[in-house]
């Protein structure tokens, strides 16, 4: 437990609304060791994003603990700014994520300036920008956010983010907002990162195909819960829980499989529902499977844990053995 | 560059961050006066403008301090209308018109702009504050910000008038505790929405602390605004200053366009028909007020993305 680079113990957030609390993150446990690509896959509103903004302190914990290399975040300005220089976010919307009125210069010695990391400025500048495959560094420089291409604009973020060199990237659905021609190009580079500079990344992704792609490990969410994780081509080849098959029956590469369209709206997280908090959508229930099984009683009124089922594989579901 | 240094391992480059920050602050600034010159009557506003400050700077050797002493007048014919060696008359002491409306532009220029400046000092720390702290702090300061809006400001502004001692500075300071509300609301509402940009989370995410976010994200973006509104606010400040001079509470030892007014108005210039005494000061409210809204929109409007087509 004590090699890995990030470690989650039982992590929760919650939000308060008008309507009550809503637990966006209910009780998440993960490790993530130096060097590791993690994809943390589910549906919009599953809790993905809030779970990797918790781990900056962008998020204030309700519960649980986040522990980097062994030491504990809590929101301590200190503790939370040295955690900021060893562990890096790059945004789903890098439009967004840039202020329009500093100039791609600016944007990346942000970091550099706030750490006051030694050196000479614009040439840490360059490197990171050249490491983010913006070359000739000099040409982007002088530009600000709107005069360069989206994917441009996301590499900008990357090399914000790796000229504080840190250890772990967390990545908010790092291409869902790029042209599918610019996607490969971004993705090849968070490889080369991980495989050049042993950076760990975390990425939340929406889409099981991309997570194949740059994954060595897949932790699957749902309604703020890791229902199942696993090495990537585990996970893929051979998913146990019912969510996970069901989303992986809609990857179009994946032709094999039969399709299962699940039921009804990602249910409201200020509603979880009781027993397993899957079974309103469950296709094992829906066709009368888990009844067969004899379980039908334990997903409706049961709560599920994670359960290691396999070599590092864990899942949470009551049909399985 | 000088900057470059052989020592590191990575390349060194050609590029001088500060050498384009000047040269970027020299574009915007000529794009911003090709804009503005675009626009005649903010223009014309700023040519009136000018000869107004010209006016009030160059007061002493345009019109000598002892035209508006009434113990200096007293053998000027009085009543006199404008003509021979009297450009615009005098009053029923004696006293140059024309003396009391040069003398008078000086009173109304300083008290409008440091009236302004100073409440927009106050409204836009209040605002700061309030919208980026939130929570508790943003309930109180805006909680007061609403008391002070609710109070009717002339009742406000005479009572305050009147308690403290009559000098320029009293006016000043009466005139910004009555007109920060506004301030205050608008520039709470811009941080609000700044606030919510994903630059400043990311800004969080790189390490940066409060005062970094203030000074960086949210003061840049605020500042346009706050810019505009100063320039649209010194209307209001000159005409309160007028306000509260005509109605005996300003400094009465200085010739101001409003205290002009209201001597005029108790010497019964009106019912004289005496046009000479009390149209110039008059005439200039209206001019300095009218150029001042006039670049004032021109700015709001070059600033301010919302007004602009396309955004900044």
């Amino acid at each position: 437990m004590s090699d890995a680079l990030l470690e989650l113990r039982d992590v929760s957030v919650t939000f308060s609304s008008r309507r009550g609390t809503v637990r966006a993150v209910d009780g998440v446990s993960l490790d993530v060791r130096p060097g590791e690509v993690l994809a943390l896959v589910g549906e919009s509103g599953c809790g993905k994003t809030t779970l990797i903004r918790s781990i900056l302190g962008l998020e204030p914990l309700a519960g649980g603990t986040i522990l980097v290399e062994g030491k504990p975040v809590n929101q301590r300005q200190r503790t939370l700014r040295d955690l900021r220089r060893r562990v890096q976010m790059i945004f789903q919307d890098p439009t967004g994520a840039l202020n329009p009125r500093h100039s791609i210069y600016d944007a990346v010695a942000e970091g550099i300036r706030i750490h006051g990391i030694e050196g000479n400025e614009p040439a840490l500048v360059a490197d990171a920008l050249s490491r983010a495959g913006l070359r000739p560094a000099e040409r982007y420089m002088a530009r600000y956010p709107h005069e360069v291409s989206g994917g441009q604009r996301q590499r900008v973020l990357i090399a914000g983010a790796i000229a504080l060199d840190p250890q772990l990237l967390l990545a908010d659905e790092p291409v869902a907002s790029l042209d599918a021609s610019i996607r490969g190009e971004i993705l090849a580079l968070l490889r080369d990162l991980v495989e050049e500079q042993g950076l760990a990344i975390v990425a939340v992704t929406h889409d099981l195909g991309l997570a194949w792609n740059i994954a060595d490990r897949i932790a699957v969410m749902y309604l703020g819960r890791i229902v199942e994780v696993g090495r990537a081509e585990e996970v893929l080849a051979a998913p146990q829980h019912p969510y996970t098959r069901a989303l992986l029956s809609v990857v179009p590469e994946m032709e094999r499989v039969e399709q299962q369209i699940l039921t009804g709206e990602t249910p409201d997280p200020s509603r979880i529902p009781a027993g397993c908090r899957f079974h309103p959508r469950c296709p094992l229930v829906a066709s009368g499977e888990a009844e067969r099984l004899g379980i039908l009683g334990r997903c409706t009124g049961v709560d599920v844990e994670l359960v290691q089922r396999g070599d590092a594989h864990w899942s949470a579901c009551h049909a399985l053995p | 560059m000088s900057d470059a240094d052989e020592t590191l391992d990575v390349a060194p480059t050609t590029f001088s961050p500060r050498a384009f920050r000047w040269q970027r602050r020299r574009a915007s600034a000529a794009d911003f006066w090709s804009r503005f010159r675009g626009d005649r009557l903010a223009l014309l506003g700023l040519i009136v403008l000018l000869v107004f400050i010209v006016m009030a700077i160059a007061a002493p050797w345009i019109s000598p301090k002892e035209g508006l002493s009434a113990v200096d007048s007293i053998d000027n014919p009085t009543w006199a209308p404008p003509g021979r060696g009297y450009p615009l008359g005098t009053d029923n002491l004696g006293r140059s018109v024309a003396a009391q409306f040069v003398w008078g532009s000086r009173v109304s220029l300083w008290v409008g702009l440091s009236a302004t400046v100073l409440t927009i000092a106050i409204g836009a720390a209040v605002g700061v504050t309030a919208g980026f702290f939130g929570r508790w702090t943003d309930a109180t300061l805006m909680r007061l910000t609403d008391w002070f809006l609710v109070i009717p400001f002339l009742p406000l502004a005479i009572v305050l008038a009147s308690v403290l001692d009559r000098s320029l500075r009293n006016v000043v300071l009466v005139i910004a505790i009555t007109s920060w509300p506004g301030t205050a609301r608008l520039v709470r509402a811009q941080v609000l929405t700044v606030k919510q940009r994903l630059y400043v989370d990311r800004a969080r995410a790189l390490g940066a602390n409060r005062a970094h976010v203030i000074r960086r994200h949210i003061l840049p973006n605020v500042a346009p605004l706050i810019l505009a509104n100063l320039t649209l606010a010194v209307p209001i400040s000159i005409l309160t200053e007028t306000t509260l001079a005509f109605l005996g509470l300003g400094d009465p030892t200085r010739a101001s366009w409003g205290k002009t007014l209201e001597e005029a108005f108790n010497a019964g210039a009106i019912s004289r028909n005496a046009w000479w005494y009390y149209v110039p000061a008059g005439a200039g409210i209206v001019m300095v007020v009218l150029a001042f809204t006039l670049v004032g929109r021109a700015i709001e409007e070059i600033l301010d993305p919302r007004l602009r087509e396309g955004g900044a």
